[in-house]
């Protein structure tokens, strides 16, 4: 990709990315949040976090499957900004739903096991957003920086039960997101077990 | 400390209740009004939407501001129409409120099927209650009905009568969501069906509902007729109701079906007890911006806590 075309393709990515929050400002700025504004902001802005993660871990089974390499280049972009909306999501639960209510989140975060690991996987994602610069991998190694790394297929899993447990009997939305986070994670298994399985080939 | 409340929405947003209706209703409406021109009073008051007089009742009638008509309109928990709250409101329409008769039968002296138009001649009034949803939001609703007791009254329920059961219309055709298909995995099992103790029902709170902020009652809110219980969780007060029956045993209910472990059968409003998976000791009433605190009973403690009297109300949710 020559260097223009580079800069054209991260930007439209980004506008792609900050789409969710520009239609969140349309609405608020036309009475189109409902009558339950604060909960249907929480729920948009969980709902395109999981998306940007799903999209995140959706780009190396491309190339597994497929053999399309060129979307890994937007993996960091796709991951910082679902850092980006869960942390506005976690930011609006606290400082909008519960208004500091301290006492009130510091039990749900005990009693209620989807906050529990909501909050457990956005922690994940703080030192993966840290160590997501070109110096830190150069730092730390690709090895060991692919290790940190994988913890992403846990902030998935993390997420998925976050979704279905908070969720209402008869809403078929976490399934969804559960069963396609399955299908990506599942991919990479398959793609792990068909390389192991011809070492020679490898090497030949 | 100074907290600000911010107002969600201003009185001029309200937007008139006709602008809501869907547009082919309220077509068919206009058009069958103008058809025909001699049509009696209780016939026209029959169109959803169109005004039903009834004098407050302020015994029964509490203080707080009514929650704006449009989101007590388009912001709904009603299954049979689909699960997003926005649902009922967008496909509504579907339902036909008239013509319907109610079977009253069961355990009873009189049983009797009523037609709608029975229902509207029974001593209409209104009454202003608090309702408060088990997802732990709030709102406050002019209702216009008449007491459940008057009806069950007239139907005599013989000595062995101890549970009041109701039952939704199940038809697929006005009810989209009843279609049986993979989105309705793992949800409630039509009809919906809902129950109460007969000295629950008996209570002058329990509520024959058939209208609310002074018109007929919407489709996307129960149309034709429901029950508001006000002392429990919404989803207690069913909606559309097609059968009343009297029995000698509990009725089992659609959540307590579905999801026995979240809803019991009494489901009372109670911040000390949580649900498993959320706390219900502060709701958000719609349009406010800071949690209020839960009242147990809704508020209502004083009238019907003596129900429950020497009752393990955590055991017994």
């Amino acid at each position: 990709m020559t260097r223009p075309a580079q800069i054209w393709f991260k930007a439209v990515a980004w506008v792609c990315c900050l789409l969710p929050l520009l239609v969140l400002a349309y609405d608020a700025t036309t009475d189109g949040l409902g009558a339950n504004p604060i909960s249907f902001v929480t729920n948009w802005l969980g709902q395109w976090t999981f998306r940007l993660l799903l999209a995140t871990l959706a780009l190396t089974p491309l190339r597994i499957v497929f053999g399309i390499g060129w979307p890994l280049r937007l993996r960091r972009l796709l991951g910082l900004f679902a850092f980006f909306y869960a942390s506005l999501h976690f930011l609006v639960w606290i400082l909008v739903d519960h208004y500091f209510n301290w006492d009130q989140m510091l039990a749900d975060l005990v009693k209620r096991r989807y906050i529990t690991v909501g909050m457990l996987a956005l922690l994940l994602l703080v030192p993966l957003a840290v160590t997501s610069t070109s110096g830190m991998v150069r730092r730390l190694g690709g090895t060991v920086w692919r290790r940190i790394h994988r913890m992403v297929y846990l902030v998935g899993v993390l997420a998925a039960l976050h979704f279905l447990w908070l969720a209402k009997q008869g809403r078929t939305a976490p399934y969804v997101y559960a069963a396609i986070l399955a299908l990506l994670l599942g991919v990479r298994l398959w793609g792990a077990l068909r390389l192991a399985r011809r070492p020679r080939d490898r090497a030949s | 400390m100074l907290i600000k409340r911010v107002p969600m929405f201003k009185a001029s947003e309200i937007t008139d209740y006709r602008l809501y209706l869907n547009r082919r209703e309220f077509m068919f409406g206009a058009a069958a009004l103008a058809l025909l021109p001699t049509t009696t009073q209780a016939a026209q008051a029959s169109a959803a939407g169109q005004p039903l007089a009834a004098k407050l009742n302020p015994a029964y009638t509490i203080g707080d501001k009514p929650t704006d008509f449009k989101s007590a309109t388009t912001y709904n928990n009603f299954y049979e129409f689909g699960t997003d709250k926005e649902d009922p409101a967008r496909l509504g329409h579907t339902l036909r409120p008239r013509p319907w008769t109610v079977q009253v039968d069961g355990l009873v002296q009189k049983s009797k099927q009523f037609d709608i138009e029975e229902f509207l001649r029974f001593p209409l009034e209104e009454r202003v209650y608090p309702l408060r949803c088990v997802e732990a939001w709030s709102m406050v609703i002019p209702w216009i009905g008449f007491p459940l007791s008057a009806l069950l009254k007239q139907v005599e329920p013989t000595g062995k009568a101890r549970y009041v059961e109701f039952t939704t219309l199940k038809d697929p055709e006005q009810f989209p969501a009843q279609k049986p298909s993979l989105a309705a995995f793992g949800g409630v099992e039509w009809p919906y069906v809902e129950g109460l103790r007969l000295d629950e029902a008996m209570h002058p709170l329990a509520l024959l509902t058939v209208g609310m902020y002074g018109r007929v009652l919407p489709n996307q809110n129960g149309a034709p007729i429901r029950i508001v219980v006000p002392w429990k969780y919404g989803f207690k007060s069913a909606k559309s109701l097609v059968r009343i029956r009297l029995t000698e045993e509990q009725p089992k209910t659609a959540w307590e079906k579905s999801a026995p472990q979240e809803y019991g059968f009494y489901s009372n409003v109670n911040p000390a007890v949580d649900h498993p998976r959320w706390s219900q000791a502060t709701e958000r009433r719609i349009g406010e911006f800071m949690r209020r605190k839960t009242l147990i009973f809704n508020g209502y403690a004083d009238q019907v806590g003596s129900l429950y009297a020497g009752m393990d109300l955590k055991k017994n949710y």
